[in-house]
């Protein structure tokens, strides 16, 4: 496989579009650590209204970023969610003041192991301390405390931006008026873990890592990044639509060649998929990010009792699953759901039919749209939300 | 967040503007401002109903997708789920009124459905098709075939409905279990009450449907 490095100097990338807040007072991480200062990278559409009511906060999944409506600074794709959100959009931003913010450990310019450790004035690398889903809500908390919002109208986020929703409901259920946990779950499984440490191992098996310290040394383990993105998406994708796809079609050729070169368009798609993949993101915020996903267990942070998380919680949730995910099948949505049950709460929950697999979320379904749209026009009602 | 800025009451379209006439039978039986779980909701008419007229704080439990997202896009609380494997996790007590409407000869194990809604809702109003009719036992007397009526229209090989009873069967089940029935009603086939004592052997013969709340037993 050839994978095109693309190395810049250090120093040399150009700012990121955007908003920044920097954090002085010391932030005491799940680990232990104290990190101080940092920075957190967010960007906001639409506006904030009068009472301060109409906030909806969107936690981004493992590779995501900030760009939700707006075009990808590095790449100059689509914002990720841009189907669903922007003007006239189901997350309406006529009506609804975004907020979405770079995670903790991230390369979208919150701070993460590429940035500089302003003590040592060296780069992070592996000196970043390990970060956890609550380590990354609690730091959106301080961009939403600095904003001065007292309740989100609604916390949504698919894949790893759900487990950060169902922290935020866990943590603090009196400032999300509702939940929109997308394709996720309350706890990583064996297999979850399974998959990311492959990820991690491939990054860490290319030569070019250094152990971590590439970015001083101006190399990239871009192979290694680029498998694992590789290996990762196919967990994103069905069977099905793997099928339906590319089938056993060859790439560009009337035959097989008896060789290693891309034979299969399959083959093809998932090389692109790699290779473009290390242009926009940091190998050594894979292996955080992957990890915080692995900590993941919001039961055992409430003795074992996943119900206990959401005890007299207030919050409407709205659970989305889709058939074809089997990354974060419909039955780790459910547990959530009955768990939400045994605590009373006020719970939605759909599964919607698809063969996209766990990508569904990022794309545009009409149900899933639908069943959304709805949820938000309803919360809103409750919500007293007037819209023009 | 306030608690008064939530009012509870879905005020979104409702998915029909009326509702059928066993329906409102049953959203008479419940008290305002109460707390609400229907199983078998459908398209959410009912709760949106009982929403829009009488305050309610309505959850809803449904199977099909198609019902799921016509609720959830109206602004309801439902999710999908059936009675047969969603009901343990809720908590006793957790409603005033756990409502399964035609519904019951669906379900896989009605008897521990029967003791899960007693045990979820302060009441249960069950409602279910007699097979006791007239008009079902002399189909299978003269016709030697397997009854279909407006409310079990089905063919029996494809038919979800697989645990069928009279309301006779349904009264005895509950002395046998202990459920208190607190009231009773008969209904013909457009869901019109009769005037006939539900527990007699006539009720069990002329009515198409039976209608009753229940409780646990002390």
């Amino acid at each position: 496989m050839s994978v095109q490095q693309t190395t810049r100097p250090l120093g040399t990338e150009p700012p990121l579009p955007g908003r920044r807040l920097e954090i002085t007072e010391p932030f005491q991480l799940d680990s232990g650590v104290d990190l101080a200062p940092f920075t957190i990278a967010y960007q906001t559409y639409g506006r904030l209204n009068a009472d301060r009511s109409n906030a909806v906060l969107v936690c981004h999944a493992l590779t995501g970023d900030q760009y939700v409506v707006d075009p990808h600074p590095l790449t100059g794709q689509p914002g990720w969610w841009s189907k669903l959100a922007g003007p006239g959009k189901v997350l309406d931003t006529d009506r609804y003041f975004l907020i979405c913010a770079n995670v903790l450990g991230g390369c979208m310019g919150t701070s993460g192991p590429k940035d500089v450790n302003p003590a040592t004035g060296e780069t992070w690398g592996l000196s970043f301390p390990v970060i956890t889903i609550g380590d990354m809500v609690r730091a959106q908390k301080l961009l939403i405390d600095h904003l001065g919002i007292e309740t989100l109208f609604c916390v949504i986020g698919g894949s790893m931006g759900g487990m950060q929703v169902l922290q935020w409901a866990a943590s603090f259920p009196e400032r999300v008026f509702a939940a929109v946990p997308i394709a996720s779950t309350a706890r990583h499984s064996a297999q979850n873990i399974a998959f990311h440490e492959v990820g991690r191992q491939a990054i860490m098996a290319d030569p070019e890592w250094c152990a971590g310290a590439y970015l001083e040394s101006d190399r990239r383990p871009a192979r290694g990044l680029a498998v694992a993105r590789m290996a990762a998406h196919i967990t994103y994708l069905s069977e099905r639509a793997l099928h339906r796809k590319f089938g056993r079609n060859l790439q560009n050729r009337q035959a097989v060649t008896y060789g290693f070169d891309a034979d299969f368009q399959v083959e093809s798609y998932l090389r692109h998929q790699g290779i473009t993949f290390v242009d926009r993101f940091d190998a050594n915020s894979y292996l955080y990010i992957t990890r915080a996903c692995d900590y993941f267990d919001l039961a055992a942070e409430h003795g074992g009792i996943l119900a206990n998380a959401f005890r007299g919680s207030k919050t409407r949730f709205c659970i989305i699953s889709f058939t074809s995910d089997w990354l974060y099948p419909t039955s780790e949505n459910r547990a959530v759901v009955h768990a939400l049950n045994a605590a009373a709460a006020n719970v939605s929950f759909v599964e919607i039919e698809t063969d996209k697999g766990h990508d569904a979320f990022l794309l545009e379904e009409p149900e899933f749209f639908a069943t959304l749209r709805g949820f938000l026009a309803g919360c809103a009602e409750h919500r007293g939300l007037a819209f023009a | 967040m306030s608690p008064e800025g939530i009012d509870r009451v879905p005020r979104g379209p409702a998915p029909r503007g009326d509702i059928r006439s066993d329906l409102r039978l049953i959203a008479e039986m419940v008290t305002p401002g109460s707390r609400v779980l229907d199983i078998g909701c459908g398209d959410g008419a009912l709760l949106a109903y009982l929403g829009r007229d009488k305050q309610v704080d309505g959850r809803g439990m449904e199977l099909s997708q198609s019902g799921v997202n016509a609720c959830v896009s109206h602004g309801l609380s439902v999710i999908q789920g059936d009675a047969d494997h969603d009901l343990d996790e809720y908590p006793s007590d957790a409603f005033d009124y756990v409502i399964l409407s035609q519904t019951l000869q669906a379900t896989r194990n009605p008897r521990q459905v029967i003791d899960n809604l007693v045990r979820i809702g302060r009441h249960a109003i069950v409602s279910f098709p007699n097979m006791g009719h007239w008009r079902i036992r002399l189909r299978l007397l003269f016709h030697g075939r397997m009854p279909k009526t407006a409310l079990l229209s089905h063919d029996w090989y494809d038919t979800p409905n697989i645990h069928l009873c009279t309301i006779k069967d349904f009264v005895s089940l509950c002395s046998a279990t202990g459920i208190v029935i607190e009231r009773s009603l008969t209904l013909d086939r457009a869901g019109q009450p009769f005037a006939l004592d539900p527990m007699s052997g006539l009720a069990n013969l002329l009515a198409e449907q039976g209608l009753f709340v229940l409780r646990r037993g002390d």
